[in-house]
């Protein structure tokens, strides 16, 4: 086990070079000046123009701006905003809880909704219940979120009036927050109302980004179950007069988790992607919207080390997945 | 594995004069799925409609009608019979404005499968056929490509190149690229070793027949079923790049560029944003349709149940 992960660490390795060189090489290509598009319409005078390339670093070369780029994050400091002036990995780790607490919510949908639909599907095969289930996953795989998104907000917000169109939590609600997470620190702060306000704001959004998970997973159980269903060793326990029920879910459902765990890991790429749409409708202040607003104001610190901190996460979740698919699976570690 | 069993579905198919045979075994097994004839049907559908679209649409996409400014659908109460699904906030009319979108979106699928499969095709034939270190770079790089999520390197791609329809899809491109490089390196893997690639080597072909004439026609089977599922991805993400404005550029009618601009009338006008998001789930349904109509035909496995 030890050795299968070291391997899978030393893979990981020239992945992680590459992204980093990437992230950096993108921000370089990008085209316009940040110095100008940080002076805006103001305009700066070449003093203090010369003064802020030498200041952030723009005009050593490449090479060396790489090396001190990597040599700063691996000690934690991802620089600080053209914009802001703040530090990016301060204003990550201010909006990171917003999309993680929406994603964690739209996986928990999709997960608790998606495994059954796609179990029953496979053992009501061909019945109107797998037929209608399939249509339905189809067609939320083929959604154009954002969409969706803006059709919710017209129905529910709209027309109902029951949910808010965007934001975290009412503006009459404010206290400091303890976990990040909304629902959580709502309920710890005691006010009334507070709660219901912020599991209000999230409902919409965390069903729009559990869309897409939600039909992938449903079909992948299904199909993996249907694989699982027609081995031998189902067959031997039917036909030893297993009940049903331990049969599928001694049996069958554990091999054919397998593929499944793949699937949701693979997901966290999609809720990733999903969540830059979803925040972007719902006004949602998470690192979505703050990648959005940073390519769109050229802030180049923050496009490079935003997209370097969620490739690497994608990776970490990616790697987990890996181990947590060999615990899982005894065949994948013996080779 | 299905892409395995897949490729030697076809591999076995396709013997001298069997190729109508193959075909109309392979159509059988496509038309028994309900769901997959439809969205064929309905791709035709959009197909003739993109292609005939100054005949179709009632009106020019970009004729401002001043006096019908968001008018309602037809059967809505203050709709206009000449403005079917209604008009937008300058007064175009949403109908004609779709139909010449289904060209756009069309466009975008086809260009954005021709790059990347091509492009796809080539550097996982090179893995899977060379290994070693031409493996090891190729695959890595589809590594780091695949770290990002999709949309946000296409963001990135997108504001290097600058915004525009055919940067978006040259962004596109290049990240699904990558899924077509990793199954035709996976399909070359397998068949590389088999006993016709072998003879065929020791009967003198050179490499470049060897990879493209031997073994590139026994990967095709997977390849069309990922073509068919980047065809509808495509079009989605371009939708996405259009929506957050860094697709198409108004005034062209393509259908998340549309969207992007009805946002504002969500509450008032919803007809705006209803029917291009329509349109395109619509479209990409279809495609999806014929892309599991396709993996069902194509699987031996299923065949069998």
């Amino acid at each position: 086990m030890l050795r299968y992960l070291l391997h899978k660490l030393a893979l990981i390795v020239p992945t992680v070079f590459g992204i980093s060189l990437a992230a950096f090489a993108f921000v370089r290509l990008l085209p316009g000046d940040p110095i100008l598009a940080l002076a805006g319409e103001r305009g700066v005078s070449p003093e203090r123009y010369a003064q802020l390339i030498e200041q952030f670093g723009y005009n050593r070369p490449y090479v060396i701006q790489y090396l001190e780029y990597i040599g700063r994050v691996l000690t934690g400091d991802f620089g600080i905003s053209i914009a802001t002036k703040r530090p990016v990995l301060g204003e990550f780790q201010a909006l990171f809880p917003a999309t993680l607490e929406l994603a964690t919510i739209a996986l928990i949908i999709a997960v608790l909704l998606g495994i059954p639909a796609g179990i029953f599907a496979a053992i009501k095969r061909g019945s109107w219940f797998d037929q209608a289930t399939m249509g339905v996953a189809l067609t939320g795989y083929s959604m154009p979120i954002f969409w969706w998104g803006l059709l919710l907000i017209i129905f529910f917000s709209g027309y109902l009036g029951w949910t808010p169109v965007s934001g975290r939590i009412g503006l009459q609600y404010f206290f400091k927050p303890t976990t990040g997470f909304m629902l959580i620190d709502s309920l710890i702060s005691g006010k009334s109302g507070a709660f219901r306000s912020a599991a209000s704001h999230l409902i919409l959004p965390a069903i729009v980004l559990a869309t897409i998970p939600l039909a992938v997973i449903a079909r992948q159980t299904r199909s993996a179950m249907l694989e699982v269903l027609g081995e031998d060793y189902v067959r031997t326990a039917r036909a030893k007069g297993l009940a049903p029920r331990r049969v599928i879910g001694l049996h069958a459902f554990r091999n054919a988790l397998i593929p499944v765990v793949t699937t949701i890991g693979l997901q966290v790429g999609t809720l990733m992607a999903g969540a830059i749409l979803t925040e972007t409708i719902f006004s949602w202040p998470g690192i979505g919207k703050w990648m959005i607003d940073a390519i769109g104001k050229r802030d180049y610190v923050v496009v490079q080390s935003g997209l370097l901190i969620i490739a690497l996460i994608v990776m970490a979740v990616n790697l987990i997945v890996d181990v947590l698919y060999a615990v899982i699976n005894p065949r994948i570690r013996v080779q | 594995m299905t892409d395995q069993s897949a490729a030697e579905a076809t591999s076995a198919s396709v013997q001298p004069g069997g190729r109508q045979r193959a075909f109309a075994e392979f159509w059988h097994y496509y038309s028994m799925n309900t769901g997959a004839v439809i969205g064929l049907v309905v791709f035709a559908l959009l197909v003739l409609v993109a292609i005939f679209a100054p005949l179709v649409a009632p009106h020019s996409p970009d004729e401002q009608f001043r006096d019908a400014l968001l008018s309602p659908p037809a059967w809505q109460e203050g709709g206009k019979s000449m403005f079917l699904l209604g008009t937008d906030a300058v007064g175009r009319d949403m109908l004609s404005r779709l139909i010449f979108g289904a060209r756009f979106s069309l466009f975008i699928g086809l260009v954005v499968v021709v790059f990347s499969l091509t492009s796809g095709i080539i550097l996982g034939v090179l893995a899977g056929y060379f290994r070693g270190w031409v493996d090891t770079l190729i695959m890595r790089v589809m590594d780091i490509i695949l770290a990002f999520p999709s949309l946000l390197l296409a963001l990135v791609l997108v504001a290097i190149l600058g915004p525009g329809l055919f940067n978006a899809m040259l962004a596109i491109a290049l990240v699904l690229q990558p899924h077509f490089a990793r199954l035709t390196r996976a399909a070359v893997m397998a068949e590389k070793n088999r006993e016709y690639v072998v003879s065929a080597k020791v009967a003198g072909a050179s490499h470049i027949r060897l990879m493209l004439v031997t073994i590139l026609p026994n990967c095709v089977a997977p390849l069309i079923v990922q073509a068919t599922l980047s065809f509808s991805n495509a079009i989605l993400e371009a939708a996405a790049l259009g929506f957050l404005g860094v697709g198409a550029q108004p005034p062209t009618p393509e259908w998340g560029t549309m969207l992007a601009s009805a946002r504002e009338f969500i509450l008032r006008a919803p007809w705006v944003v209803t029917f291009p998001g329509l349109a395109i789930l619509i479209t990409v349904l279809a495609i999806n349709l014929i892309g599991d109509g396709l993996r069902d035909a194509f699987d031996p496995k299923l065949k069998r149940s």
